[in-house]
């Protein structure tokens, strides 16, 4: 009774956006996906909504084969990141659009959208025009519409993305409570993202998509702590792990004539070159630290980062204030070793500080 | 500066309202004018410089036995024309271009863009070029000098004006519109006429108009493929124009004759000032 696709393939150009994608997606469950721009999520929310077919593999739901099914007779339901609405209709004629196609009776209808009004916080908006909403009642509008469906597969391609961020915040914080409360059983939702963080808060099952291929899955708390390779540790932070190319010699790491002290979660590891990696958290100006050049101060809400550069060497820090910094002065920043994540040359993760993996 | 520039501006613009609205003028003041008053000496204004007649207006309802000219049945003729033409034009006009807005063709070398500009390359050519094959055409098939000839040929002149107008306002309904409606459960046609379709009046609107403009004023071919059974306005009209030039019958039917395009220029004045139309406009 579950949503499995097998190798989904899809190549419209002489690119990947799907290749060779494969999963198992079971009822009341979320998922997220998580990837950059052009990795392929729309395409693959697509596909199982219907509205692509691929070039081979494919897609079993409740045990039918879906490729047969046509999009309108597939029940799902999808939440683009532009905010798609019928512009012709008020905000209860758009929501009450799927289950009038569904042929519900009045009552039942009406039951439904004010349900779905009432979960999205938009009660006593039913006759407004959607030109006359603001950006994000309009994506709640649409929400609302999925919502109300009670559709079995529920789409959400970057819902959150053309929001400012003030209400972006906001939003997140509303979908885990509207997910929680304003689904069934057995809906499986599939929610697709660029922000590491909102995959984080969501906390449901991951698949790492880059370049139409799956990259890892698994709990959000195993992407977040033991991403599988470089590629997966850039795409789950923001910003970027940094990564730097060190040397490690009999109890400490080198690079660019730093020497840190090796932690203990690294000691089995062998001596030669790796790309260590760490988190901009986890770099901290501090005075016993190592002298580094600011290339770029940018202050994002309550937090500053800093682009720093030692020789051939770049990482960025995160400040947890806001901050003025002149470009091209000298900071002293100290790395917090016992959060380093070792990468072989070749990019694939051989240590975390969650977990110690030898060789 | 600012002031000159201001002064240049409203010279200008009163300028060329002048311009624009004084042949009316000069017509609705000539329609009400005896034989006298056009040929005796410069007069502008009723009843000061010459005695206003209705002459010139009853000349056109009576019948020719009557010492009309009779441009009544013209003047159906023309609506009937135009408008069944248009409509028609419009209804496989908008549907042409949705298919060539949403769907993607392939036929050898041949694409979307190549057909779009076919439709659009039927009004590159002078008309004179067309106006052979479609005599050869229509008398071919009987229809010479009737109005189900001159519907058809008219179709063939508006329908790519209409296709050309729906595509550009098509591509510019997001695709992901249709997609939604697809997902909430319409097929196909239904996402068409129930979503699509009226978010895209002001698109209809911009391209009825110019189909109804277009079909209206064409002289040539109303020209060139009718004889004597069928007559439509705008050769009617020229036709008036014998040995003696009647100016005040000729001024009235000129402008009864612009009289719907004024109303449509209204219509669609009141859609351009509301903004609605100028995306599809641009």
């Amino acid at each position: 009774m579950n949503l499995v696709a097998k190798h989904l393939t899809y190549k419209p150009d002489d690119q990947y956006h799907l290749n060779d994608v494969s999963f198992n997606f079971e009822k009341g469950k979320l998922y997220t996906i998580l990837g950059r721009t052009l990795s392929g999520k729309t395409t693959l929310l697509k596909a199982i909504a219907g509205l692509l077919s691929p070039d081979s593999g494919n897609i079993n739901f409740e045990d039918k084969n879906f490729s047969k099914v046509p999009v309108w007779e597939r029940n799902v339901a999808m939440v683009y990141q532009q905010f798609i609405n019928y512009p012709h209709l008020s905000v209860y004629e758009n929501i009450s659009f799927p289950l009038k196609q569904r042929k519900l009776n009045e009552e039942n209808i009406k039951k439904n959208v004010d349900a779905a009004l009432k979960t999205v916080g938009l009660l006593g908006f039913e006759n407004r025009k959607i030109q006359e909403l603001s950006g994000g009642q309009q994506q709640r509008v649409a929400l609302a519409r999925s919502l109300a469906k009670k559709a079995k597969i529920l789409l959400l391609d970057e819902p959150l993305v053309n929001l400012d961020y003030k209400l972006r915040e906001q939003l997140r914080e509303e979908f885990k409570t509207i997910f929680n409360e304003g689904l069934a059983n057995e809906t499986i939702l599939i929610y697709s993202t660029t922000d590491p963080q909102e995959v984080m808060e969501l906390n449901g099952e991951v698949i790492v998509l880059d370049e139409g291929k799956v990259l890892q899955t698994g709990p959000a708390k195993d992407i977040f702590e033991n991403p599988i390779n470089l590629k997966v540790a850039e795409i789950s932070n923001d910003p970027p792990m940094n990564i730097i190319n060190g040397l490690k010699i009999d109890g400490k790491i080198t690079f660019e004539n730093i020497n840190i002290k090796l932690p203990k979660h690294l000691s089995q590891l062998e001596n030669k070159n790796y790309n260590f990696g760490i988190r901009s958290s986890e770099i901290k100006l501090s005075d016993g630290g190592e002298e580094f050049e600011i290339e770029l101060a940018e202050i994002s809400g309550s937090e500053t980062l800093l682009h720093l550069k030692r020789g051939s060497t770049k990482v960025i820090a995160l400040i947890e204030e806001v901050m003025n910094f002149k470009i091209h002065e000298k900071v002293k920043v100290e790395f917090n070793s016992d959060k380093f994540y070792v990468f072989a040359e070749d990019g694939k993760l051989i240590s975390s500080p969650f977990r110690i993996k030898n060789g | 500066m600012e002031k000159l520039y201001k002064f240049l501006k409203y010279t200008f613009i009163i300028l060329w309202t002048v311009f624009i609205v004084a042949p009316f003028l000069w017509a609705i003041s000539t329609s009400f004018k005896d034989f006298q008053s056009v040929n005796s000496k410069v007069t502008y204004i009723p009843w000061l410089d010459f005695e206003p007649t209705l002459e010139g207006w009853r000349v056109l309802v009576k019948s020719p036995a009557r010492g009309g000219v009779d441009i009544v049945e013209p003047y159906f003729n023309s609506l009937f024309v135009t408008c069944t033409a248009s409509l028609i034009s419009i209804v496989l006009g908008t549907l042409a271009a949705y298919a060539l807005s949403r769907f993607t063709f392939k036929a050898g070398f041949v694409r979307n863009n190549d057909i779009t500009f076919f439709f659009i390359s039927q009004r590159i050519m002078p008309p004179i070029v067309l106006s052979i094959p479609f005599f050869i055409f229509l008398s071919t098939i009987g229809l010479l000098d009737s109005l189900i000839g001159l519907v058809v040929v008219y179709i063939v002149l508006l329908m790519p004006i209409a296709v050309w107008i729906m595509v550009d306002f098509f591509n510019r309904v997001p695709k992901e519109l249709d997609e939604t409606a697809l997902i909430d459960g319409c097929n196909p046609y239904q996402a068409f006429y129930k979503v699509v379709l009226p978010n895209s009046v002001p698109g209809l609107i911009v391209a009825g108009m110019f189909c109804i403009i277009f079909g209206w004023i064409d002289f040539f071919f109303a020209f060139i493929l009718t004889f004597t059974e069928v007559q439509l306005l705008p050769v009617k009209v020229v036709a008036l124009n014998s040995s003696i030039t009647p100016w005040w019958s000729l001024s009235a039917s000129a402008l009864i004759s612009v009289a719907p395009l004024i109303i449509v220029a209204f219509v669609v004045e009141r859609y351009l000032s509301k903004g609605n139309l100028s995306g599809a406009l641009k």
